[in-house]
This record gives C-alpha cells, structure tokens and sequence, in this order.
C-alpha cells in the first residue's frame, strides 16, 4: 500500500510540475519575449483557460499527501515554513495577475501586472527546485519527526543547512531555466507569426542552460547526499531514468530543430517527469531524509496512514482521476490550437 | 508574543478573509444557474445577459477564493502541524477529496463557462454553469465534513501512538453534524448570493438605469432570498441549535450567556456577559423560551456554563456570546425584510416602492456579517477544544515554528489581503458601474478591446 501511494502522490507531483510548469514557464518569459501588447495578450491568453486547472494538481496532490502521509505531510509543511509561505504569496501574486491584467484597460495597470506575473512566475520555480534538493539533501530531523529549517545560514550542506544552499540554489535555478524552456516550447506549439519563431530562439539557448545544469546537478546531488546512488546500484534496471532524461534532452533540441514544436514540447514533458521520477527513485523508500541520524529518516512506513483510509482511498481516488482527465481532456480539445485573440470571452 | 495565540490569530483571519469570497461564489453559482435556466426555457434573452453580468463578478470573487483558499490547505501543516499529524489519517480524506474532486471540476467548467459561451450550444453552456454549481457546492461539503469531525468525532479509533484513523468512511461523510452544518452553512451562502443580487437590482432601480436587468435580479434575489432566509432559521437553524444543546451544552451556554443550570431558562436578547460576577449586564431577556426552544416544553433544565469545569468553558466567552447574537439578529431582520420584500414582488409592487429599494440595497454586507459571526460562534463554542472532547487547542499548533516567524507571515498576509480587498472592490464597483452589457453590444465591445488595447 505503502508502494502504491508513495508513486500516487509523485504521480501528482509530477502532473503539476509538467502541466504548471508551462504556466510558469511562459510566466518568466514575459518580461523578454514579448516585444508588443498584443503578443503579451497571446501569451495570457496561451496559458488563460488552463492555469487555474493545472494548479490544483499542486492543491490535490497536497491535499493527497496530507492524507497518505499525515507524518510527512506535518513535518515537511512546518519544517519548510517560511518558504512555503513565500510560495503561497506567490501563488496569490501569480494567480490575481493572470485574471486581473485585462480587467482595466489603463497601460499603467497592465505594466504592473505584467512585471508582477513575471516576478512571480520567475521565482516560484527557484523555489519548487529548491524545495526538491532540500527533500535529497535532506533536513535536520528531530527524533519527534519535526524539524525548522531558516531560509538560508551560511550556504553549506553542513549540520545546519537552511532551505538555501549553494546545492539547494542550483537545484532552483535548474527549475528556473527547465521551466522556462518547457514554457518556450509550449509558446511555439500555442502561436504564430512573429512570436513563434522568438520562442524557439529562447527556447534553443535555454537548452543549452538546462544541459549543463542537468549534468552538474548529479555530482551535485552526490556531493550533497553521498548515498544518492544507493539506490541505482542496488537495482540497476533503474538507471533507464538517468538515460530517458538524456534522451528527452536529445530529443527536444532535434525535434526543435526542426520546428516539430509539439514533438519537442512532447520531450522537455518527458525530461521533466523523469528528472522527478529519478529523484524519486533516489529517495524510496524514504520520503524525507534526516541529515542527523538515519534512524530519523522519514520513511513511507513511519508515516503511511491507516489501511482503511488507504483502501477506500484507492477507490475514490481512482474514480476521481478518471473525471479529472476526463475535464482535461474536454478542455485542452476545446481551447486547441493556435491561440487567437478573436476568440469569445467575457473580459473587458 | 505568546506562539500559540498567533497561530490561532493566523488561521482565524486567513480563512475569515478567505470565506468572504466562497460564500458569494457558492450563492451566486446557484443564481446562475437559474438564470440560465429561464433564459433557456423562456427563451428570454435579458435572462442571459443577466448571467452575463454576474458572470464578470463571479470570476473575480471566484479568483478571490482560489488565491486565498490555496494557504488554508497547506496551514494546516505550516501552522498546525501537531494536529495534522494526529488527525490526518481522518481529516486528511476529505481535504483530499476536496481537491479531487472538486477544484478539478471548478477549475475545468469555470474557463468553459467565461470563455466558452460561443463555442458551447445553449445547454452546453447551461452545463458548464451548473458544473461550476456542482463543483462549488461538493467544496463546500468536504470542507464541513472536516470541519464536523473536529465539532463532533465520528466513525475513528485511536492507535497506540496516538494518531487518529477513520473506521468507516461513510461514517465520516454521513456525520449528522455534518449534514445540519452543511444545510445550515450552504443556505446562508445563498442568502449572501441573492442580497447581493437585489441589491445591485436595487441601486440600478433607484438610479433608473438597467431597469428590465434590476427587475430581473430583484426578482430572483428576492425569491432566493425569502427561501433561504427562512430555511437558514427553521429547519436548519433550529436543528443545528437542538443537535448543539445535545452533544456540546457548553457551547449553548456561552452562546446564550447562561451562568446558571436551572429550568425555564430564559433567552438572552441583549446584553453584556460579565464573567467576574457569572451574569449578564444590562440583560434583555425572556424567561422560559430557551428551555422551550431546546427541549420543546418551558419546565426543561438546561445546564448553564457553572454545570463545567471552567478549564472547559469556551473562550473568549464574551465574543462567542455576541458572535451568536449578531447571527441570530441578522438572521432575523433578513426573514424579515425578504417576507416583506416577497410580498410587495408578488403583489407587483416592489420595483415602485422606493423605500424597500432602500433596505435592500443597503443591507448586502449584512449577510458577510451574519455569515462570519455564525462561524466564529462554531468554532469559538468549540473551544478549548480543536477537537471537541478529544484534543485541545495547544496539543495541536508547530511547536518549532516561533512566535517571530508566526508573525512574520501573518502580517504579510494582513499586507497582502489589504490590496486584494482593494482591488476586489475596485474591479467589482466598476463592473457594477457599467451594468450588463446587451447581447448585441458583448461581442463588439470584446472584438474592439483586443483591437485597441
């Protein structure tokens, strides 16, 4: 059981980070792609009918986690406090943005809303990426299962880590570029014209940023956490990961090449989900590592809930999956292809 | 500072803040989705460009109470952590539901819904409406479902270390406080809705603008109204009073500022609680009627707040006593004021009686007021208990996040929500200074914006 949702709740993880992503992505472009205020409006527009949809996979998948794994749930949400505290501002600040910029028509409104949809956007990735190279570096575990971790103390992966590091800071600016490019791909699927051919210009010189970071970030990740490759060696079919990332990276930059946008957009999707499932598979079956005394460790075991909770869990949350693909699959057909700004709407 | 009571002080105003944005989306959605309806069946297209107009205020609160709602999700882990960890193999279900299967639907049928009215048959978009309906609505209950396990546990057992696991699922989800809270809450969030409604009627009557669009939203606010503004008091307020009385006499006690056990107790209707000399200053008051309305007959003893311990009395006593009645008052002034209102619609004459116009425009924010002190008074009356009977308030707030970074964070959100008020009033009085916009005008007034902007 245990097994079973450790991958669910990744699996929802996963979906926000490869669905939200691109929200963020196009998000951290807006302040350097668009050149007019039309192709500004394209860009809101590319990402309007979905933002709100592809943020619940981050709401639902808490909420997921909270009653999977109550234990991890307690602990990681206290223990990384102020961060995400941080992070729901700029979830606030994101979301008003997107829907308020068109609701008055004024150059000086949407100025700010413009740069606050970038400032937003541009640092919520810093922060996710941050947030994952905290869970594999680890924290300082009580024995109670609690820890407190500051922002930031002295930079090092030391006995007193905070939620910034110099390991913690690549891992968000290697979401950072990840995202961006991910939203750069999703831009030249989504338009035409002037804007397109931009997009894919970013999205090349973005590649090469999230090339070298990718390889950095596993020494990286070994320096930080010595046993990270624990794991992969005891079962080395696992290593597949590591290679599908290396080809998802291949991949986007030949499909890009070539101008197969939607192929390309296809691979950075991949590339992200297996980044994370790597990093999943580094951690099982932990769920947060303690940088004190292993015996601390947050395991699935310590915190996995009660199997009738489980049980009846698998039932409705199956069911209820089946309806949310369901409305994505209706909505993503609906607002499909090219976006136009021709299109019916009540704003304004 | 102490730690716990800003904890308590963070959570109480992130979601007093965060439930002035739902109630009106839950109302409103209702609303809609009958006005759609008439448009449809009537073929009446005002009706339409009705919705139209509510639509625009719609999706700014409804935006409102994403962005604010998103932090209670996660407070229960920053700030609460000690009680999420017990009581998330229990409450951690239906939080989880109601992402699952809730803000899914919402989110999905809500951009269909805005944006999707040309590429949608009629019926089609009637059904992204009532989804949107349906999807709120499901929100509103798994979050009284967890809010009534933490009133009235059901349907758990505890294990040896501690933590709290659901026995019976359909237990949980069929909690009687949960179906009375979930009634009683769910009517008053249309009572917000359909003020809110014929006030806008009302104010565009007494300017003489709009008037087939004001007739339209005094009606269906004034008929919305009067239903739900007598289900909020009978059945729903009264079942809910009588389950309290039952299974948290504590709470009744505090509410109705009753020191003393006796038979034929009164009911309070005006006063100041005075904890030091266990009375009420100042008390206008009614004998008999509390024993009547609990137990149906005047004789009945009803236990008064010397019947416990004091470490068990809710607190602070005071705010819960006047929450309650702040409640209860409004309550009845609005059965009373949509009676009237009813009756002057059905005779024909409401939209000519300029002194009812008045009262009805100047009365929307009561229901926020009346809604709001009807939480404080659950969850106040639920006090020294965040867990009725089983867990208390400082058994459950993050032990290792201080004082100093508790209040860091609750002043930015004090900060934050501040400009998010401001723009909500901002952007909702001009889509109500522009009015609803003609069906034919809608699409020409869309087609030159994206042109000019």
């Amino acid at each position: 059981m245990g097994f079973i949702w450790f991958w669910l709740v990744a699996f929802m993880l996963v979906a926000y980070v490869v669905l939200d992503g691109f929200d963020l992505g196009v998000g951290a472009l807006h302040a350097f792609l668009p050149r007019t205020e039309e192709d500004r409006q394209i860009m809101l527009h590319s990402i309007g009918p979905v933002w709100d949809g592809n943020e619940v996979w981050l709401v639902a998948g808490g909420g997921t986690l909270y009653f999977a794994f109550p234990l991890l749930y307690a602990s990681a949400f206290s223990g990384f406090y102020l961060a995400l505290m941080i992070v729901l501002w700029l979830l606030i600040m994101r979301g008003a943005a997107i829907e308020l910029r068109m609701k008055i028509d004024s150059a000086v409104w949407r100025s700010f809303f413009d740069g606050l949809f970038f400032f937003a956007s541009a640092s919520l990735p810093v922060f996710f990426g941050a947030a994952l190279a905290n869970v594999i570096r680890g924290v300082p575990l009580r024995a109670d299962g609690y820890f407190f971790l500051p922002l930031w103390t002295d930079w090092r992966v030391g006995a007193e880590p905070g939620i910034l590091d110099w390991y913690t800071v690549i891992g968000g600016i290697l979401a950072l570029v990840a995202l961006a490019l991910h939203g750069a791909l999703y831009l030249a699927v989504k338009t035409e014209g002037d804007l397109q051919p931009r997009a894919r210009t970013f999205a090349r010189r973005l590649w090469i940023a999230v090339l070298t970071l990718t390889i950095l970030s596993l020494p990286a990740s070994v320096i930080a956490r010595p046993d990270t490759l624990a794991n992969y060696r005891n079962h080395p079919l696992s290593f597949a990961v590591p290679v599908i990332v290396v080809l998802a990276l291949l991949g986007t930059i030949r499909f890009l090449r070539q101008s197969a946008d939607r192929n390309a957009f296809l691979c950075s999707c991949v590339y992200l989900a297996a980044m994370m499932v790597g990093a999943a598979i580094a951690l099982y079956p932990r769920l947060l590592p303690s940088t004190t005394d292993p015996a601390f460790d947050i395991t699935i075991d310590k915190a996995l809930s009660g199997p009738h909770a489980l049980h009846v869990g698998l039932i409705w949350w199956s069911f209820g999956m089946l309806c949310a693909l369901t409305y994505f699959v209706i909505v993503y057909r609906m607002f499909r292809g090219k976006v136009s700004l021709e299109s019916g709407g009540y704003e304004h | 500072m102490d730690a716990l009571l800003l904890h308590r002080i963070h959570f109480a105003f992130t979601i007093t803040f965060h439930y002035l944005f739902p109630q009106l989306t839950m109302g409103l959605a209702l609303l809609i989705v009958a006005l759609k309806t008439v448009a449809i069946r009537c073929r009446n297209e005002r009706y339409n460009e009705a919705a139209r107009f509510w639509a625009k205020i719609f999706a700014v609160n409804f935006l409102l109470g994403v962005v604010t709602g998103i932090p209670m999700e996660f407070q229960f882990g920053t700030n609460w952590s000690q009680f999420a960890r017990v009581t998330g193999g229990v409450i951690g279900q239906p939080l989880a539901m109601e992402g699952v299967f809730s803000f899914f639907l919402e989110s999905a049928f809500l951009g269909l819904f805005l944006f999707g009215e040309k590429r949608l048959s009629a019926w089609g978009h009637w059904g992204a409406a009532f989804l949107v309906f349906v999807g709120s609505w499901i929100s509103g209950f798994f979050i009284i479902v967890t809010n009534a396990w933490m009133q009235h546990p059901v349907a758990y057992r505890v294990l040896p270390n501690g933590e709290y696991e659901v026995t019976s699922f359909w237990g949980l989800l069929t909690n009687p406080w949960a179906l009375m809270q979930y009634a009683h809450n769910m009517s008053g969030a249309v009572i917000t809705g359909s003020f809110v409604m014929s006030a806008v009627g009302a104010l565009y009557l007494l300017e003489n603008r709009f008037p087939e669009h004001a007739r339209i939203f005094l009606r269906v606010g004034v008929i919305a109204g009067v239903i739900s503004c007598i289900t909020q008091i009978f059945p729903t307020g009264d079942l809910q009073g009588r389950y309290t009385a039952q299974h948290q006499p504590a709470a009744i006690a505090g509410m109705e500022g009753l020191f003393h056990t006796g038979t034929g107790a009164p009911i309070v209707l005006m006063g100041q609680p005075n904890e030091e000399t266990q009375q009420i200053d100042n008390p206008i008051a009614v004998n008999d009627v509390l024993s009547f309305l609990i137990y149906g007959t005047t004789k009945a003893q009803v236990e008064g707040l010397d019947h416990f311990p004091r470490d068990q009395w809710p607190q602070p006593l005071p705010l819960l006593f006047y929450a309650y009645h702040i409640m209860a008052g409004l309550g009845t002034c609005f059965a009373l004021l949509m009676v009237l209102a009813a009756f002057y619609l059905w005779r024909g004459k409401l939209f000519d009686t300029r002194w009812l116009l008045w009262p009805l425009l100047l009365s929307f924010p009561l229901p926020y007021i009346a809604n709001t002190a009807g939480w404080l008074t659950a969850e106040i009356g639920r006090q020294p208990w965040i867990v009725y009977g089983l867990i208390r308030v400082p058994a459950g707030y993050s032990k290792y996040v201080s004082s100093g970074n508790t209040l860091f964070t609750l002043l930015g959100f004090m900060g934050m929500y501040s400009v998010l008020a401001l723009l909500f009033v901002v952007l909702v009085y001009r889509i109500i200074e522009r009015g609803p916009a003609l069906a034919s005008g809608f699409a020409v007034a869309k087609h030159a914006s994206a042109v000019t902007a």
